[in-house]
């Protein structure tokens, strides 16, 4: 480095930036690792001031909320996969560089459809039928929800992020609109549980579990979104797309199609969550079924970077503190907001140590590198 | 009647315009700012926070402070949150749409959770209200009752609505007609190229962040404090933040027509309380209307690739020097 100095005028910035190479792997997570580290300090920090309570005792307590009882784990295990499944749903478009902030949209749009699903034919036709022909259609939906904005996007150059931003709420008055026909009862505004007693068009309950189907179909996907974007042709088109479009049509590769079949596979994703929100867990739905996961995906995906496999972790450190600031709320009746106010500290510290990764900082008078 | 609508669009509109003025200026310097909701909540519960702590400092409260002290929290509470944006994504050229999610994440959930708890923390519990300094901020001018239909169009407002519509005529003015405006649009557009004309890309960045983000808590601020008469209700803002982001791109990214636009917008969200006979499941397909809009303005605009009418080129890319 010092062959390199420069002689020193008066004007020249102090600190010099520079994009690193790969940093080696135990070194980059190292410094992720510290981030995480600083940023549960500063929360518990955070936590100790609003309610006096002892440090030690805010993460037992979050603990204790994660994985307290037999009933708190599960529906630890329901959350963690829902949002990973949401996650996974978004993966192959960021990496092809299609900012899809419609996740959330696309869900609902699922979620709409296994309600409507479970209220036309959920008596009518016997459930081993019914839930083949749900998960079609919801796929379906979240399907049309995709391609849409992938369409202008693929033809005109829309601006991808704002369309699918958009999408979203044009999902939310859908589900309005449909709760008007579906409530019960009359003027409730709420769909209620739906065939409560019959339980028709409602997932199978596993050896007593009722969550455990939907973390063993999410396992699947995890390791199946894995092998397909590290392993088959799609993927490796689509880290292509993803590098540079133009590359990617001068080695041949037919970007539209890319790019539709990509957003199609990440629309249908989100479909299959809301049939596991719906189906599955609720077995109602209202405007709030998907509750903002489908923005907190996008950062777990982002955070994961894009490797389906970390992303369980990246899921499940979300969902931990989801739940213990949770617990903690419980506990001191106050509001339960306070576990986004955490999830934003961790999420800064952990956007920030990103830069710390991928550039290099050089003071240049001491020549002393930070890491 | 029509005056009543007209009013009501107007009162509906003024914290998308403030939102959306914000977002432009942002957008301009190439910051997709996505923590814009957040902001709002933010620039919301701040002020309601420097009211509430204000009325209970002081036996009397004085009208002057009563509007002073809430405006600065609010502008500060919005400023630093933008602050952090900025830093992440510029100093630190972080991925702007995952700081810009993460951000909003914080701001809902701080608004929510002060608005919630901010009595039970610091005080007897209760509901959050500041209603005497909200009774200030809704004072009107004294003739507005005495003009009819004219008064109730153009006067009948607290001064936060005026001040919005000249901000957002400044912000039109500046960006068009002065030197200012148009180094930060070389920055949205290509800031290598304003780099390599010796305009200082980082400071225009940072301010048009910052500035913008403070105008934008200004629309929350006003939600709270004129709109809502000073009571705080959790998820009371709604899915406003959004829409001053969807009004950004109905506007083609220009302040003056994010003026009327706001009214455009407003008038959607009331209107299904206008016409007779409407079921509830029609007013759900009126309140898609807005969204719909910018959707079909985000496309015809995409198709006409009209130059003046696109997004800043560089909108949504951090910016490093050395990168080629």
């Amino acid at each position: 480095m010092s062959n390199k100095k420069h002689e020193k005028r008066s004007s020249e910035p102090r600190i010099h930036i520079a994009k690193r190479d790969d940093m080696i792997w135990y070194k980059s997570w190292g410094v992720r690792l510290i981030a995480i580290v600083l940023a549960l300090i500063l929360c518990a920090l955070v936590i100790v001031l609003l309610t006096g309570y002892d440090p030690i005792k805010v993460y037992g307590s979050m603990i204790y909320g994660n994985f307290g009882t037999t009933r708190k784990m599960w529906n630890m295990l329901q959350k963690l996969s829902i949002l990973l499944c949401v996650s996974l749903a978004v993966t192959p478009a960021f990496k092809m560089k299609f900012w899809n902030i419609g996740a959330e949209g696309q869900s609902l749009i699922g979620a709409l459809t296994a309600a409507a699903c479970m209220i036309y034919m959920g008596n009518k036709i016997p459930n081993a039928l019914l839930i083949p022909i749900m998960t079609v259609l919801c796929i379906i939906a979240g399907m049309i929800w995709g391609i849409i904005p992938a369409y202008f996007k693929a033809k005109f150059n829309t601006n991808e992020t704002l369309f699918t931003l958009m999408m979203n709420y044009v999902a939310t008055q859908l589900v309005v609109f449909c709760i008007v026909f579906w409530e019960n009862p009359k003027d409730s505004n709420n769909v209620g549980i739906i065939n409560s007693s019959t339980h028709g068009g409602w997932l199978p309950t596993l050896f007593n579990q009722k969550y455990l189907l939907i973390v063993l179909i999410v396992a699947v996907i995890t390791i199946a979104m894995y092998i397909y974007l590290r392993y088959s042709k799609h993927g490796y088109e689509i880290s292509v797309v993803g590098e540079s479009e133009n590359t990617a049509r001068y080695v041949g590769i037919n970007v539209k199609k890319v790019i539709l079949r990509t957003m199609a596979l990440s629309g249908g994703l989100c479909g299959i969550t809301g049939l596991l929100l719906v189906a599955g867990t609720d077995h109602t739905i209202t405007t709030t079924t998907i509750g903002g996961i489908g923005f907190t995906a996008i950062m777990v995906s982002w955070l994961a970077k894009f490797n389906p496999i970390i992303m369980t972790l990246t899921s499940f450190l979300i969902v931990f503190l989801e739940r213990g600031a949770g617990e903690i709320a419980t506990t001191f009746q106050l509001n339960h907001s306070i576990s986004d106010i955490l999830t934003g500290i961790i999420l800064f510290f952990i956007i920030g140590s990103e830069f710390f990764v991928n550039y290099k900082i050089t003071l240049r008078k001491k020549h002393k590198e930070e890491a | 009647m029509f005056a009543t609508i007209i009013n009501k669009a107007i009162v509906q509109g003024i914290p998308l315009l403030y939102g959306s003025t914000g977002e432009i200026i942002t957008e301009k310097s190439g910051n997709l700012n996505l923590g814009i909701p957040g902001i709002m909540y933010m620039g919301g519960i701040a002020g309601v926070m420097g009211a509430y702590f204000y009325e209970k400092s002081v036996a009397v409260p004085s009208p002057v402070w009563c509007i002073i002290i809430p405006l600065i929290a609010s502008l500060i509470g919005s400023a630093l949150l933008a602050l952090i944006y900025s830093f992440l994504t510029i100093s630190l050229r972080a991925n702007q749409n995952v700081t810009g999610l993460a951000l909003t994440t914080f701001g809902v959930g701080f608004g929510d959770f002060f608005g919630g708890s901010l009595t039970k923390i610091f005080g007897e519990g209760g509901n959050l209200s500041v209603k005497v300094t909200a009774d200030y901020y809704k004072t009107t001018l004294p003739f507005a009752d005495d003009l009819g239909a004219f008064g109730k169009i153009f006067f009948s407002y607290g001064f936060l609505v005026y001040l919005a519509i000249i901000i957002a005529l400044i912000s039109a003015w500046v960006l068009k007609k002065t030197r200012v405006g148009l180094h930060l649009r070389a920055v949205g557009e290509n800031p290598a190229t304003a780099d390599a004309a010796g305009i200082n890309v980082t400071k225009y960045k940072y301010l048009a962040t910052v500035i913008g983000g403070a105008i934008a808590g200004l629309g929350g601020f006003y939600f709270i404090m004129d709109y809502t008469g000073g009571s705080w209700t959790n998820g009371g803002f709604g899915d406003r933040g959004w829409l001053a982001i969807a009004l950004v791109i109905f506007a083609l990214w220009k302040p003056n027509l994010g003026i009327i636009g706001s009214v455009i917008f407003g008038g959607l969200y009331i209107a299904y309380a206008y016409i007779s006979g409407l079921s509830r499941s029609a007013s759900a397909i009126f309140n898609m209307l807005p969204y719909v809009v910018t959707i079909l303005v985000l496309i015809i605009t995409s198709i006409r690739s009209k130059k003046e009418n696109q997004p800043p080129a560089s909108l949504g890319l951090a910016y490093f020097r050395e990168e080629r």
